[in-house]
């Protein structure tokens, strides 16, 4: 599916922190592709995704959920270049979505990457419900953003949506930014968002230190304890272990 | 074994301990007491590692090597362990992946072959089994949620199962009920009573000390090692107070 091709600016508020000269290379076209995929009613999809290379990416994914239809997007954002990852998220009556998310990396050798989550879960019809847990582990200059737009309509009642975004910075220099947009027309509705930043617990490093583990498996540890939230809600063990271990390796192969 | 000399520590330039000086051999369970503010967590967190500790002056030697060169995970590998008077809460780190990544990491730097899952679930309910825990509570996060009591518990857990040479123990006393004290009491002795093992037990209060019977005690005030004497020395400072005693 094609659309106009124009390339966005930072005016635009679903692109305030994108890598504008990286988007500029990809070039427009890259920009119209959209991957569509339909959730029928009463059946559930689970996609498990390691996205990001050594070239800028831009991935755009419109699901579309029909009655009480489950998916589930699980996905570790590791680029070593501008890598943005959408979703568009149309959900009917009683239909659940579940989005995980990791951005992890430090800098490449032009400088600082950005990495991206943009999601819009609209919940179009009542009783539908959609959580989103997104964490972000950046270095060396290096940036996670997580831009999630609910949009909840006026007689989507009984709507549960959340949204948990967690950035941990390993070193002075890198970012995270966070930004919330919950347009709520229905009344009845219970809408949760929290966002928080910090650096790695210290007393923990050092707890574990203290005890013999050495200050590289002690970071590895709490990183992934802090990254392991964005898929709990994935069930099946063996991918989880697969987007924990893709997503740690980054961090490996970093000198912090 | 512990050799602690002229010993002078500062916090952000402030002087915490003050020319300290302390010598604990193989086979003792050392007391050091000493009214708030002497300096007693001071000790205990350098002779652990903790950053934030400047040491302007004197020399601690473990088992005949300069502790104060190592850092902490080296230290705790060449058989130091360091008991937390607030042991740390780590959410999404089960003990059971912690401990066991501990002792295969000391085991590794001490060029023993690493414990297998099943062999180390052995040992891990050994060791609860003696401080009376439950096993699941060690498959659960470390710390999180636990009582005060429970954290020291699981403390002398981590203690049995990483087995140390010698133990650092800041205030373990703090936050147990009686019963829990007794407990926690028995587990030093069964785990740290040995020839070639000793003990630097740093505590407020006499009533631990009624269950580890300490071989020596030193009063530690104002930064340096004020007296030094038999157990006899912790009932007199109980009856008498710090002031009294240190007169």
């Amino acid at each position: 599916m094609a659309e106009a091709a124009t390339l966005p600016t930072r005016r635009d508020e679903a692109w305030r922190y994108a890598d504008i000269d990286a988007i500029a290379r990809l070039g427009a076209e890259a920009l119209a592709q959209w991957q569509a995929l339909d959730v029928p009613a009463g059946t559930s999809l689970t996609r498990c995704l390691v996205v990001g290379a050594d070239a800028p990416e831009v991935q755009r994914w419109r699901v579309r959920l029909e009655d009480s239809a489950r998916a589930g997007f699980f996905i570790v954002n590791r680029g070593g270049d501008y890598t943005r990852v959408e979703l568009e998220v149309h959900l009917a009556r009683g239909a659940h979505f579940e989005f995980g998310g990791v951005t992890i990396g430090g800098a490449n050798e032009q400088g600082g990457v950005t990495r991206e989550f943009v999601t819009t879960v609209i919940h179009a019809e009542p009783e539908a419900s959609s959580n989103q847990v997104v964490r972000a582990v950046h270095w060396g200059g290096a940036s996670g953003n997580f831009l999630g737009q609910i949009k909840v309509a006026r007689h989507a009642q009984k709507t549960d949506a959340a949204q948990d975004f967690k950035g941990l910075l390993l070193e002075a220099g890198a970012s995270a930014n966070a930004v919330p947009q919950l347009e709520i027309f229905a009344d009845d509705v219970k809408c949760a968002h929290g966002a928080t930043v910090g650096a790695l617990d210290e007393a923990a490093r050092f707890y574990m230190m203290a005890r013999g583990i050495a200050p590289a498996t002690a970071q590895r540890l709490l990183v992934q304890a802090f990254i392991g939230d964005a898929f709990v809600a994935l069930a099946d063990e063996a991918e989880r272990e697969r987007l924990l271990d893709a997503a740690l390796g980054v961090l490996e192969g970093a000198r912090l | 074994m512990l050799e602690i000399t002229n010993l002078h520590v500062s916090v952000a330039d402030k002087p915490i301990l003050k020319g300290l000086t302390l010598s604990v051999p193989a086979g003792e369970v050392h007391a050091v007491m000493g009214p708030n503010g002497a300096g007693k967590s001071t000790l205990a967190h350098v002779l652990g590692g903790k950053p934030g500790y400047e040491v302007t002056a004197g020399s601690v030697t473990f088992r005949g090597e300069d502790l104060l060169a190592l850092e902490p995970h080296e230290r705790a590998a060449r058989g130091l362990f360091l008991g937390f008077q607030y042991p740390v809460e780590i959410p999404g780190v089960s003990n059971v992946q912690f401990l066991r990544e501990a002792l295969n990491a000391q085991r590794k730097a001490r060029g023993e072959e690493p414990l297998s899952g099943g062999e180390f679930l052995k040992l891990a309910r050994e060791k609860a089994a003696l401080l009376k825990m439950d096993m699941e509570m060690l498959k659960r996060q470390v710390n999180v949620g636990f009582s005060g009591g429970e954290k020291k518990r699981a403390e002398m857990v981590q203690m049995g199962i990483l087995d140390p040479a010698f133990a650092v123990l800041d205030e373990t006393d703090s936050g147990l009920d009686i019963d829990a004290l007794r407990i926690v009491g028995a587990g030093i002795n069964a785990i740290m009573r040995s020839a070639d093992k000793a003990v630097l037990l740093i505590t407020h209060y006499q009533r631990l000390l009624d269950v580890v019977a300490p071989d020596k005690v030193s009063v530690l005030a104002d930064g340096r090692i004020l007296e030094t004497g038999g157990p006899e020395l912790a009932l007199r400072l109980e009856a008498e107070g710090y002031d009294a005693v240190l007169a």
